[in-house]
């Protein structure tokens, strides 16, 4: 099994004219993703061949699904355009958007975030993820799909390079999905939000989650293991050295009421009972014993 | 980006918000011109990008020209929590008044705007909120439809401020708001807000902070810092790298910012058994690696003479290993005969890996050593670094 996104979802990618777009299209089918559609705002009626497969380009969401039964939608477009697509997305109910673009505004960001929240019929991951994989069965954005294979692992990690070293180091054991939920300030699908999915997915046996410096995220996914989470974690946090960011105002800290540091966090996790590898070596050799001693 | 006070008095300005007059001053003399033109007592305040000024020594009363000349060649110059104050801002001093606090902020926990505002403002305020957390009243905001006058008054009556000053106090509350949205702001923060005997209110100090992802719909270009200093940092900018100057001796170059966070650490650890070598830098180039980005790279980090060996740590998903070794390799032919001036450990994983591992081999550059693991990297870049 898998969390989000299965063999049966039916994908469609919004900007798939683009350079990036059909670029990652490609590799997505390639990785047995089911591409339905494509969306770009007045080249609906053209089509985009991808070697054997011709998908079909539609002017809206809403069109694309009624045509296609598309279930997931993966963004594409340009920051300055991402808002307008997100919520094109929300507004025709699709049941996930994965948005990969880098750059979108916080406040565009919040907006779509309030638009979907009073819909309450749309995941939205991203933005400025890699998506989400579920090896083997389908791909949701630009997680390289050849370093890793199926298995009982699931993995929520901020960083997209980080997703790939785990999931390429435990690659003889597999994944049931990944999910790189990004490093933006606000983000559609948290670190809990997966660890809930991964506890409720019968195909997961352990997790692995990455985190790095700055926010609370981390302390309060270790808040919600402690209470919610009954399969063995194992996590790595990432910028033990990095210098202490200036901090503006004391508005931040008086919110969070946490300093950010990899320290506090590797604390917060430790004391829930998640081992906390010092390097993604070392986490590797943790999940490791953990699926060793099942 | 991060704006100075006098910076986000300006904005503030321009939204309407009564601050006080000022100007800032690079030099002693011109704050002692400034407090002339200004023919009041002036507060000189030293212009950082961090809070606790006040506390540091960093704003102080000057009754007169001379007192204001004096405090200006006390306070420029002067480092606060590593920041080094190279203006003063002279403004007119305000008297008798009552400190509140404001501020509109991104809550990243809960996915929404956030107001904080309370009667109790001044330096204080995280002690208050520690210690009487009913005294500052935050109230979440909905992004899609914001603050107006209702919503203002409602902030300043939950923060318990005097009820002859709510009109006023929302009147600021709300052009603060417009700040925040309308100059695409991840924080406004007025501390303290001040309140006149006369029921005004003005902002005394200001920190605002913005998008920079929202910068191609704004004219915000005139507050970045015109730091083009010919330092490593300005010079990688100029290149469109991802480069941050630390304190150590080993270069890194990794793709992707958690990798590159990641290696650093990684270092640092192995550094700890050499002596405490340390990470000379963080830079990431990104998911391309081309060889132009990589000789770029190894350009910057070179230049740096505190770099005694070099970590080049690459996981190849979308471009694969092999194509990132070419890239190595020809970024080290423009480094010509000599090649580089120090040794470079490269650790190439994921795909194509071998195939990578065999291009450097074959290129055979004397320089050049290549580990098949990070944490194995990392051992040897800290032992050659601490030769
Ligand atoms: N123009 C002014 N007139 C009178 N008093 C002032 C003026 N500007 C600042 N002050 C006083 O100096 C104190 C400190 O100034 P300010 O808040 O700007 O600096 P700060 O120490 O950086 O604040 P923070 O700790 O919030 O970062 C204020 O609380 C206020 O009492
Ligand atoms: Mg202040």
């Amino acid at each position: 099994m898998a969390i989000f996104l299965t063999k049966d979802s039916k994908v469609l990618v919004q900007g798939m004219t683009g350079a990036e777009g059909s670029r990652h299209t490609a590799r997505m089918i390639a990785a047995g993703t089911d591409i339905v559609a494509g969306v770009t705002p007045g080249k609906g009626g053209q089509s985009v061949d991808f070697g054997e497969r011709r998908v079909p380009v539609f002017g809206g969401v809403a069109e694309a699904m009624a045509e296609t039964g598309a279930d997931v939608s993966v963004v594409f477009v340009p920051p300055r355009f991402a808002r307008g697509a997100v919520e094109e997305a929300v507004d025709a109910g699709i049941p996930l958007c994965v948005v990969i673009t880098e750059g979108v505004p916080v406040h565009d960001t919040l907006r779509v975030w309030a638009r979907a929240q009073a819909a309450g019929t749309t995941r939205i991951i991203g933005p400025n993820c890699p998506g989400l994989i579920s090896p083997g069965q389908a791909s949701a954005g630009i997680i390289p799909a050849d370093i890793t294979s199926a298995g009982p692992i699931g993995l929520v990690s901020k960083s997209g390079t980080l997703t790939y070293q785990l999931m390429y180091e435990l690659r003889d054991i597999g994944f049931s999905t990944a999910v790189g939920i990004g490093g933006d300030p606000v983000i559609g699908t948290t670190h809990i939000d997966a660890l809930q999915a991964f506890q409720d997915d019968p195909g997961t046996d352990a997790i692995v989650m990455i985190g790095e410096i700055g926010g609370d995220a981390e302390e309060r996914a270790a808040a919600y293991i402690e209470k919610h989470v009954t399969k063995p974690v194992v996590a790595y946090v990432a910028g033990f050295t990095a210098p202490e960011g200036k901090t503006m105002g004391h508005a931040g800290a008086i919110v969070s009421g946490s300093s950010g540091t990899a320290q506090a966090k590797k604390e917060a996790l430790e004391k829930v009972g998640v081992r906390v590898g010092k390097t993604p070596s070392e986490t590797a050799r943790l999940m490791r014993e953990v699926m060793g001693s099942r | 980006m991060d704006l100075y006070e006098h910076q986000a008095k300006e904005l503030f300005a321009r939204h309407g918000i009564t601050v006080p007059p000022g100007r800032v001053a690079a030099t002693a003399q011109e704050a002692r011109l400034i407090a002339t033109e200004l023919k009041a007592p002036v507060v000189i305040k030293a212009q950082v990008k961090t809070g606790g000024r006040g506390k540091a020594g960093g704003v102080r009363l000057a009754p007169g020209p001379a007192a204001a000349e004096n405090e200006a060649r006390r306070i420029l110059g002067m480092d606060i929590k590593g920041h080094t104050s190279h203006t003063v801002l002279v403004e007119k001093a305000t008297g008798g008044f009552e400190e509140y606090y404001a501020a509109f902020l991104v809550d990243r926990a809960n996915r929404t705007l956030l107001a904080m505002v309370s009667s109790e403002g001044g330096m204080d305020i995280e002690e208050v909120a520690a210690t009487k957390p009913h005294a500052l009243a935050r109230i979440p905001i909905d992004a899609l439809t914001g603050v107006d006058l209702d919503t203002a008054r409602l902030l300043a009556a939950s923060a318990g401020l005097p009820e002859d000053v709510h009109d006023a106090a929302a009147a600021t509350l709300v052009r603060l708001w417009e700040v925040m949205v309308e100059e695409d702001a991840l924080l406004v923060e007025v501390n303290p807000l001040a309140c006149t005997s006369d029921r005004r209110v003005l902002a005394l100090d200001g920190k605002v902070s913005l998008d920079d992802n929202a910068s191609f719909r704004h004219d915000h270009a005139a507050f970045a810092d015109g730091a083009d200093d010919g330092g490593l940092e300005a010079r990688a900018r100029a290149k469109h790298l991802n480069y941050v100057k630390l304190e150590g001796q080993v270069g890194v170059i990794g793709n992707g910012a958690g990798l590159v966070m990641s290696t650093l650490d990684v270092v640092a650890y192995a550094g700890e058994r050499f002596g405490g070598v340390r990470p000379a830098n963080f830079l990431d180039i990104g998911g391309g690696a081309s060889a132009q980005v990589m000789a770029d790279g190894l350009e910057i980090i070179l230049s740096d003479p505190d770099v005694r060996a070099v970590l080049v740590n690459v996981f190849g998903g979308i471009t694969a290993c092999d194509a990132v070794a070419n890239g190595i390799v020809a970024a080290l032919q423009t480094f010509g005969e000599e090649g580089p001036r120090c040794p470079i450990v490269v650790r190439l994983d994921g795909n194509n890996a071998e195939l990578g591992h065999r291009i450097l081999s074959d290129a055979g550059h004397p320089m050049v050593r290549v580990v098949t693991t990070m944490d194995g990297a990392a051992e040897l870049v800290a032992e050659l670094a601490a030769a």
